[in-house]
């Protein structure tokens, strides 16, 4: 699966790349699927390791949400030459405060989650920090849409995410 | 140094024995929140930690970490095991905990470094 040719860069700059997963609520044994194949496709596209890296961690915390909390829901991708976008929309029971929801260490997965080592309220900070952009909307009852966008420009070290 | 030459200094089990040990272990991380694997854990470290579960695996291989050492004389099931050795991320077990394992492997990879 690993690219990263010359032609395959050079390819990817003339189109953008878009597609999306379906996941799941609940199924647990197929955790990580989803962004361990957009992992993939962005390596393939030969995109920085660092943005691949960012992309990967949004992405995988985004599918993790939807499988502890939600019934169903969608991860769909659009890959430009200038960003990634991620959008994940979901089919769950939404979040009913969103700021606290937010704050690192807050959850309210149940307790045989968290025996698993997920659940610990890092989920929505890792997906903020990571991306460039972050929203997310949610309503109780019906479900919960983020969308993250990375962008593909370095940025020189001053950049920080790990606040 | 590769996990080959840590399995003894760790009284570590290959319990995937179909995956080549020749990858170069950089560092470590302990943890058992997955979340916070996701976040810290670098390419090339080893990776302990208490979690036997089939999610061990996808944060490993997403992280390209260079193996997953389980302390405590945990066992994870078949199933993980499986999905390790289809993701190529070797798995040890071994009697101790966290601390001693995470004592022993920082004194060997600094006692390299000198």
């Amino acid at each position: 699966m690993k690219g990263g040719s010359g032609a395959v860069l050079n390819k990817s700059m003339e189109k953008n790349y878009e597609g999306s997963f379906h996941i799941v609520g609940g199924d647990f044994s197929r955790a990580g699927e989803a962004s361990t194949e957009l992992k993939s496709i962005l390596q393939s596209l030969g995109i920085e390791k660092e943005i691949v890296r960012r992309a990967s961690i949004a992405t995988f915390e985004a599918e993790m949400n939807i499988i502890i909390y939600a019934t169903a829901g969608i991860l769909r991708y659009v890959i430009t030459p200038e960003e990634i976008r991620i959008i994940a929309e979901d089919m769950g029971p939404g979040i009913e405060d969103i700021e606290l929801a937010m704050q690192e260490g807050y959850s309210t997965a149940p307790e045989w989650v968290r025996e698993m080592g997920w659940g610990s309220g890092m989920g929505l900070p890792n997906m903020k920090k990571n991306s460039d952009e972050f929203y997310i909307d949610s309503v109780v009852g019906e479900g919960t849409r983020v969308e993250m966008v990375i962008r593909r420009q370095i940025f020189s070290e001053g950049r920080s995410n790990d606040h | 140094m590769t996990i080959k030459e840590l399995v003894e200094v760790l009284d570590a089990e290959v319990l995937t024995p179909e995956l080549s040990l020749d990858l170069e272990v950089k560092g470590g991380y302990v943890s058992d929140l997955l979340s916070d694997v996701m976040a810290h854990a670098k390419e090339g470290d080893l990776w302990i930690t208490l979690q036997t579960h089939l999610n061990i695996v996808a944060v490993a291989s997403l992280k390209s970490v260079s193996g997953i050492v389980v302390v405590n004389n945990r066992r994870p099931g078949a199933e993980t095991l499986k999905k390790a050795v289809e993701e190529g991320i070797p798995i040890l077990t071994t009697p101790h905990t966290s601390f001693e394992i995470a004592g022993r492997l920082y004194q060997f990879l600094n006692a390299e470094k000198v």
